[in-house]
């Protein structure tokens, strides 16, 4: 179980002269599932950065518990907070087991040994994002969604409270896009940890969020239940996109469905039809 | 619950084989240096007894032996060693600190920024010893500083430092070329020291200053081994384990060139040595542990077969630079050949 409170005040950051939060604040609810949407470029990447302490803030803090986490030090830090970056590196033949246990450096000092703590987390990490049977396998030779699994056992090992991750489902197929989120929120749901994540898909991320933050501007535009947060009024003004948002009927959340201009099925033509006919009348 | 205690017996196994599968390299690898310096010390243009050699180790005037082994094969050997060990470290941290294996400090102008500053020491100023080496390990750091500099554009692209790097280092050959050029009656022997690399010469009292920089700057390499581990998941990646990046890699750049430039003041830039040490220590140990002792016994390995090869088994004896000159070369070709079917990242 988590209580630690992450939370972010009055944030600026960016990078060289360019700043692309501004003033951003939000308060990440603990034990809970937090998705982080927006535009390209609204400074979602930047906003997860800056919270995984990657990027200083110009101005503004992000606090842990009340600390600054730019000022604690860095491997007291990483037992608590943890960070599936965009594009990890895996060294080349590492074996999945090899490449999971990496996930302890923070728990490590120069001179201490492993201990079957170590050892108990790596099994847990494994076993939890069923790559158990992957153990001996070099990463290099699984697919996208075994590679992202064994990335999250890698997290996982590192048992922090919090896991920050940047776009976990990118470049995956469907079906696989939906396994990783499924794993996220067993882990959730199994050990509390506290996911903040950013994706891409407004709907999975409306499915799949607690609480969810739309940015827009390096702003939070709005956030809440994703009921609240993803309208019609918000893919407006966050993607400057008309839509639609109607209930799914698979999991009673709300989905969003773009209007083109094009390819319209009949009846909605003439709902437009009558719209401006009612238009022209009035 | 049954279940549970096989599996995590599995992962203790798992990693337990890993860590003695590493344990064991290790000391292969040791024995093999320790072996091949045996051999070059009682087998060469004559063969002395090992019984005569351990007699001369331990201080003895034996008649015949005492200046074939104590005054030529001896000091050539443990240079070889010292000057592999640094050449294999500091060329596998760069390769490591920067993800790339063509990162390393002889092609992106370290080592010829060092030799450079060691010729023109020796030569213009005459100069001998350890201010020669200080020279040299200044003239590395700000070599490699200059390199990143130069690179730098909204962070250091690798393929960018790399070709920056082949471009410096193009530059500082020439100007060694230069200051050889223009030395009064040089021997061929001392110039082909500073363009390739060579041990004749080494003598027993350079050993001391060199061991002393390998202690220094390789404890703090070896010091730093598992935040290094962690760079090579990304920088990103080894950041969010807690690893101080930015520091790291000031420290892990000082101890490398230091390490490189103290052996360049002695033997001259061998070539290649630190290029190769680690890809082939890497080939050997996977990914059982940490690659910077396998380095450094794999550079000592290297030089000193190179070395004994240059000596014994070509038609005329040729320094140590060429022989692994030779190995290199194709290695470097194979390696930008593969980057180009891959494309853009090396």
């Amino acid at each position: 179980m988590t209580d630690h409170l992450l939370v972010a005040k009055e944030l600026s950051a960016g990078y060289d002269k360019a700043e692309i939060l501004h003033g951003l604040d939000l308060t990440v609810p603990p034990g809970k599932i937090t998705v982080i949407v927006g535009a390209n470029a609204c400074g979602k990447s930047t906003f997860l950065r800056t919270l995984s302490r990657l990027i200083s803030p110009s101005e503004g803090h992000v606090l842990l518990d009340g600390k600054s986490i730019h000022r604690m030090p860095s491997r007291l830090l990483a037992q608590t907070l943890g960070l599936l970056p965009q594009s990890p590196i895996a060294p080349e033949g590492i074996t999945v087991a090899d490449l999971v246990s990496r996930g302890r450096h923070p728990h490590q000092g120069l001179f201490s040994r492993w201990t079957r703590q170590d050892d108990e987390a790596v099994d847990n990490a494994l076993t939890a994002t069923k790559t158990f049977d992957l153990a001996e396998r070099p990463v290099d030779e699984l697919s996208g969604g075994q590679r992202q699994r064994v990335w999250i056992a890698m997290a996982l090992a590192q048992q922090t409270d919090i896991l920050l991750l940047d776009e976990p489902t990118t470049f995956l197929d469907i079906n696989h896009q939906i396994e990783v989120l499924d794993l996220l929120t067993d882990l959730n749901h199994t050990r509390g940890t506290t996911v903040v994540m950013v994706l891409h898909d407004l709907n999975l991320a409306a499915r799949y969020a607690d609480h969810l933050v739309a940015l827009a501007d390096g702003r939070v535009h709005v956030s809440g239940k994703p009921e609240e947060v993803l309208t019609e009024e918000t893919v407006r003004h966050v993607f400057g996109l008309e839509s639609r948002v109607i209930v799914d009927p698979t999991s009673g959340r709300p989905i969003m469905l773009p209007i083109g201009r094009h390819r319209m099925a009949a009846t909605a033509d003439k709902m437009t039809r009558d719209t401006s006919q009612k238009e022209k009348s009035a | 619950m049954t279940v549970h205690a096989s599996t995590i017996d599995f992962v203790i196994s798992n990693r337990r084989r890993r860590a003695s599968r590493y344990a064991a390299t290790l000391a292969i690898m040791l024995a093999l240096v320790m072996a091949i310096f045996a051999i070059t010390l009682s087998i060469g243009q004559s063969i002395t007894p090992p019984a005569d050699v351990l007699r001369v180790l331990m201080g003895e005037t034996v008649p015949g032996a005492s200046f074939t082994v104590g005054q030529l094969r001896l000091p050539r050997a443990v240079m070889s060693v010292l000057a592999g060990f640094c050449f294999g470290l500091g060329g596998v941290a760069f390769q490591i600190m920067l993800r790339n294996p063509l990162a390393s400090p002889d092609i992106i102008g370290i080592t010829s920024g060092a030799g450079a500053a060691a010729v023109f020491a020796i030569v213009i100023l005459s100069m001998s010893g350890p201010m020669v080496s200080i020279i040299a390990i200044v003239a590395g750091l700000g070599v490699a500083l200059a390199v990143y500099g130069l690179s730098f554009r909204n962070g250091v692209a690798g393929t960018r430092l790399i070709l920056v790097g082949i471009g410096v280092s193009a530059m500082l050959q020439s100007i060694i070329a230069y200051i050889l050029q223009s030395a009064p009656a040089w021997s061929l022997q001392e110039a082909m020291r500073w363009l390739t690399g060579s041990v004749n010469g080494a003598q027993l009292d350079q050993a001391l200053p060199l061991l002393t920089a390998l202690v220094v700057f390789g404890g703090l390499l070896v010091s730093r081994s598992r935040d290094l581990e962690a760079l090579r998941l990304g920088d990103d990646m080894a950041a969010a384990l807690g690893t101080k990046v930015a520091q790291t890699r000031m420290l892990v750049m000082i101890a490398a060139v230091g390490l490189i430039a103290s052996a360049t003041a002695v033997t001259g830039p061998i070539a290649f040595v630190s290029f190769l040490a680690g890809p082939i220590a890497g080939r050997i140990v996977r990914n059982d542990g940490s690659l910077l002792l396998p380095s450094a016994l794999t550079g000592a390995l290297l030089v000193l077969v190179a070395d004994y090869v240059g000596q014994h088994f070509l038609p005329g004896r040729y320094p140590v630079g060429v022989v692994t000159g030779a190995l290199g070369a194709p290695y470097l070709i194979y390696l930008i050949i593969r980057v180009n079917r891959i494309g853009g990242s090396l």
